[in-house]
């Protein structure tokens, strides 16, 4: 049977998609920019205020994930089956390891009453407001991103199980691991500018 | 040689990368602890943009793929900057 294939084609139309997430995060990444330059003493204040330990932990899993699906590419680029599902389990594992970090860092933050619209951070001037409203806007994007990852990741994790994906037709893998890759970059950029201001 | 069809990255190449990922990442966290003013911030982004970068050539495979992949990414980039500075601008001198 002749099959009628175009790994190029398909890996530019993810190139594609993944330039409309650049732009909807650089538009983020704008406002963000504008209120900064407005507010500067209030975003240094209010970042200061995240969890920098917690921050730094999640970047670290986050590009140790990363590696776990280049890996994986790698490895079912040499045949190896089974080496990639272990990658690709690993890498489910630590995405949702960073959500429940997220879950623990968004609930003091909930406790505390700084989530958009709480009744204590109201009482805080705009700049905080601006901050805060940033932060849970693009953080939970970003952690969206991540649930679909998730999702896709075992969708994948199961098509190579079941040999629909394989040595010679893993364009599914190279795809689902650039969207992976773009969230990891995503995150390289929220991390210093809300967990680092100085 | 690079434009071959499959490219197979070694997992040894993707270890040193994540080593250098992780080795920027402290870099990042440590030189908040200094005080340098603006240059803080400057310094935050030229580290992020230096991992950004690594993760597009070694684990996206830019460095592997076609030109056309590179040209692509940059024309993203240079847009995304003017529109910063565009809008900057606009903030500046209203």
């Amino acid at each position: 049977m002749i099959e009628h294939r175009d790994d190029l084609g398909a890996k530019m139309g993810m190139w594609l998609f993944i330039f409309t997430e650049l732009l909807l995060f650089g538009m983020l990444f704008l406002v963000y920019a504008v209120y900064r330059s407005m507010h500067p003493e209030a975003f240094k204040l209010a970042g200061e205020e995240l969890d920098v330990a917690l921050g730094t932990l999640n970047t670290v899993i986050l590009l140790i994930s990363s590696m776990t699906v280049a890996m994986s590419i790698s490895a079912i680029q040499k045949g190896n089956k089974n080496l990639a599902l272990a990658l690709l389990g690993v890498t489910i594992f630590i995405a949702v390891v960073f959500l429940v970090n997220k879950y623990f860092e968004w609930g003091v933050k909930f406790e505390y009453g700084f989530q958009p619209g709480g009744a204590e951070l109201l009482e805080l001037g705009q700049g905080t407001i601006l901050f805060f409203g940033l932060y849970f806007i693009m953080t939970g994007i970003h952690a969206l991103h991540i649930l679909i990852g998730i999702g896709l990741f075992i969708y994948v994790y199961w098509q190579v199980k079941i040999d629909k994906i394989h040595q010679t037709d893993y364009v599914w893998l190279e795809n689902t691991g650039l969207y992976w890759h773009l969230v990891d970059l995503i995150w390289i950029f929220l991390f210093p500018l809300f967990y680092l201001i100085h | 040689m690079s434009e071959e069809k499959h490219h197979i990255v070694s997992y040894k190449t993707h270890f040193f990368v994540l080593v250098a990922l992780l080795i920027l990442t402290t870099t990042s966290v440590l030189i908040t602890r200094l005080e340098m003013g603006p240059l803080n911030t400057a310094a935050a982004m030229l580290i992020a943009g230096t991992k950004a970068a690594i993760v597009l050539a070694w684990f996206m495979h830019l460095k592997f793929e076609s030109r056309l992949f590179l040209l692509m990414v940059s024309a993203v980039i240079v847009l995304f900057i003017l529109v910063i500075i565009v809008t900057f601008f606009d903030y500046s001198y209203r």
